[in-house]
């Protein structure tokens, strides 16, 4: 077997065990999906009603602007479920290794790779399932998304991408981290960044210094995208500086977590 | 007689240090085919460095090692195809059931289905595991999962078969049992390389023993070769009482008392003049000691003689 095909079957062995995982450890699954539901529900329906009415004059606060934030955030959402499937990565990483899983795979003649990249996948489709059951939540409450079948595409390809960047960075962190605890709160931040962007609420609305830092911050760019694909009306620019953000995570993430996968002694 | 097979693990001044800490301080060994081979020591001699270095998962710093006839340094992953490594801690994916566990196994040695099947099913038979073959791995027992780790392990027929520590945690039961299992792989012809700081375990497992203090082999040998290295035994005095033991203890400074159990212990040979001497001092000392007892140098002897800060200089 030449080293291409053996990463190929490796890897669909390695994410055929993750897939199992997740079926057999169901609670972590739901919480991944049902913790972002939750959110969606809250932020419409306890804040969305006079936080819609701040996103454009001439709206009053009820169901109208509530219709209106909901467009608004879910975009926002979206990322906070990628972000929360990622840390699941971290954890089960972390798991993998502080159990010696990880040092007993590295003791057989498999494609090294093979291993990270069974967590990666399986984490990349369990970060698509929990976007596409809040998607479908939110166009139960009534969100309307408009584009056509390329911004579908689009939209597939970038929020695949950015849960492939953050599920690196969230298996490095799973390598770096001592314990499983560790592991699980590294990745919080992560969580939280969302609301420190765009989408929330508009960054001007925000005092100067945190403004600037959303407006810099990666997941401002991603969300700008997103809401621009979900209405048909994308900025390029900002699509290109999503697009390098997701691009220029998963490289560190990927290189640094490689280095820590091959030094790592102790599994 | 078949021709003699070369040796399934040879190495040659071993080093390895981590930062200012050296581990491993020069280790030449060699483990014949076959055979088991035990690395005993106290925690922290370098055991598990050992194994660690000789299953690819990290380099030594200086020395060269060849296991299964594969240099570790060039040739890494030929050396991962001979082996199967049992870590310190049972790696099995709890989530997985046993059978999953070992299916997992048989893919990642590309096996195929129908012949990693036909393997689960006799390592599961083999190793007692048929019954709780469909139960999560993660409801087993400290011994069941034990097992488990070890039948994946021998997924893919390994000839050389690293064990670490492999019944620390286990009860007597289990020990007995699992002693039973890595005696017969030795019969099907594997090497196997453990480590333990048990000596019963050396003993009755091991054909070799190598005792490793502070990264050294500090003696290697069969286990009856080890134990004849040693001088003598103990020979204990029992006493009547505190005063007597007070005494005695004032006569014999080199004793270790016990004063819950009224009894010093000599290191001394088993030997008659080493007793005749005893009882001389002990004559002179004007104590009256109710009997002694004489032991024989046990494999204990050994391991406290030749590791650990109180390491008695043993020519050997």
């Amino acid at each position: 077997m030449n080293a291409i095909s053996l990463a190929m079957t490796d890897s669909s062995t390695m994410l055929r065990r993750n897939l199992l995982r997740m079926r057999r450890y169901p609670s972590m699954t739901l919480l991944l999906i049902g913790l972002p539901v939750l959110f969606l529900l809250l932020f419409v329906y306890v804040f969305g009603g006079t936080l819609g009415a701040g996103l454009s004059t001439g709206i009053a606060a009820g169901a109208d602007s509530r219709a209106e934030y909901l467009t608004y955030v879910t975009p926002a959402i979206l990322l906070m479920a990628a972000a929360s499937a990622a840390q699941g990565t971290a954890i089960s990483i972390a798991m993998d290794r502080t159990e010696g899983i990880f040092a007993r795979f590295r003791t057989m003649a498999i494609s090294p790779s093979s291993v990270l990249t069974g967590h990666v996948l399986g984490a990349v489709i369990q970060s698509l399932l929990a976007m596409g059951v809040l998607l479908g939540v939110s166009v139960l409450l009534g969100f309307r998304p408009d584009p056509n079948p390329l911004g579908w595409l689009a939209l597939l390809c970038l929020l695949t991408f950015t849960a492939f960047a953050l599920t690196w960075l969230c298996v490095a962190f799973g390598l770096v981290s001592k314990s499983v605890e560790t592991a699980s709160n590294l990745p919080m931040f992560l969580v939280i960044l969302p609301f420190l962007s765009s989408g929330f609420v508009p960054v001007e609305s925000m005092p100067a210094g945190l403004a600037w830092f959303a407006e810099h911050q990666p997941f401002t760019p991603i969300i700008e995208t997103v809401r621009g694909l979900f209405t048909g009306n994308a900025d390029g620019g900002t699509a290109l500086v999503a697009v390098g953000w997701c691009a220029l995570i998963a490289l560190v993430s990927y290189l640094w977590a490689r280095k820590l996968y091959r030094r790592d002694p102790a599994g | 007689m078949t021709a003699p097979r070369p040796p399934a693990i040879e190495t040659t001044g071993l080093r390895k240090a981590f930062g200012d800490h050296t581990v491993l301080d020069g280790i030449d060994l060699t483990v014949a085919a076959g055979t088991i081979f035990a690395l005993l020591g106290p925690n922290g001699a370098g055991k598990t460095t050992t194994v660690n270095i000789l299953s690819t998962l990290i380099s030594a710093d200086a020395g060269t090692a060849r296991v299964a006839g594969h240099d570790i340094d060039r040739d890494g992953s030929a050396v991962r195809a001979a082996i199967g490594v049992t870590g310190q801690f049972s790696a099995v994916d709890g989530l997985l059931t046993g059978a999953e566990n070992l299916r997992l196994m048989a893919d990642l040695h590309h096996l195929g289905r129908a012949e990693g099947r036909r393997q689960s099913a006799a390592l599961l038979e083999r190793f007692d595991l048929t019954d709780v073959a469909r139960k999560p791995a993660m409801t087993y027992s400290g011994g069941m999962k034990r097992k488990l780790d070890l039948a994946m392990t021998l997924m893919g027929s390994p000839t050389v078969i690293f064990l670490d520590e492999p019944t620390s945690g286990l009860d007597p039961r289990s020990r007995r049992d699992l002693w039973d299992l890595v005696r017969g792989l030795v019969a099907d012809g594997v090497t196997i390389m453990l480590t333990t700081q048990y000596l019963d375990e050396a003993d009755r497992l091991a054909d070799r023993i190598a005792v490793l203090d502070s990264g050294r082999i500090v003696a290697e040998g069969t286990p009856a070769e080890l134990k004849r290295r040693v001088p003598g035994g103990t020979i204990v005095l029992y006493l009547n009482d505190r005063a007597g033991l007070e005494a005695t203890a004032r006569a014999f400074p080199e004793g270790a008392r016990d004063d819950d159990a009224l009894t010093l212990s000599l290191s001394a040979g088993g030997d008659i003049p080493s007793i005749r001497s005893v009882l001389d001092r002990l004559e002179r000392s004007a104590v009256t000691a109710s009997h002694l007892e004489v032991t024989s140098p046990g494999l204990d002897d050994v391991f406290l003689a030749l590791t650990g800060p109180d390491a008695r200089k043993v020519a050997l």
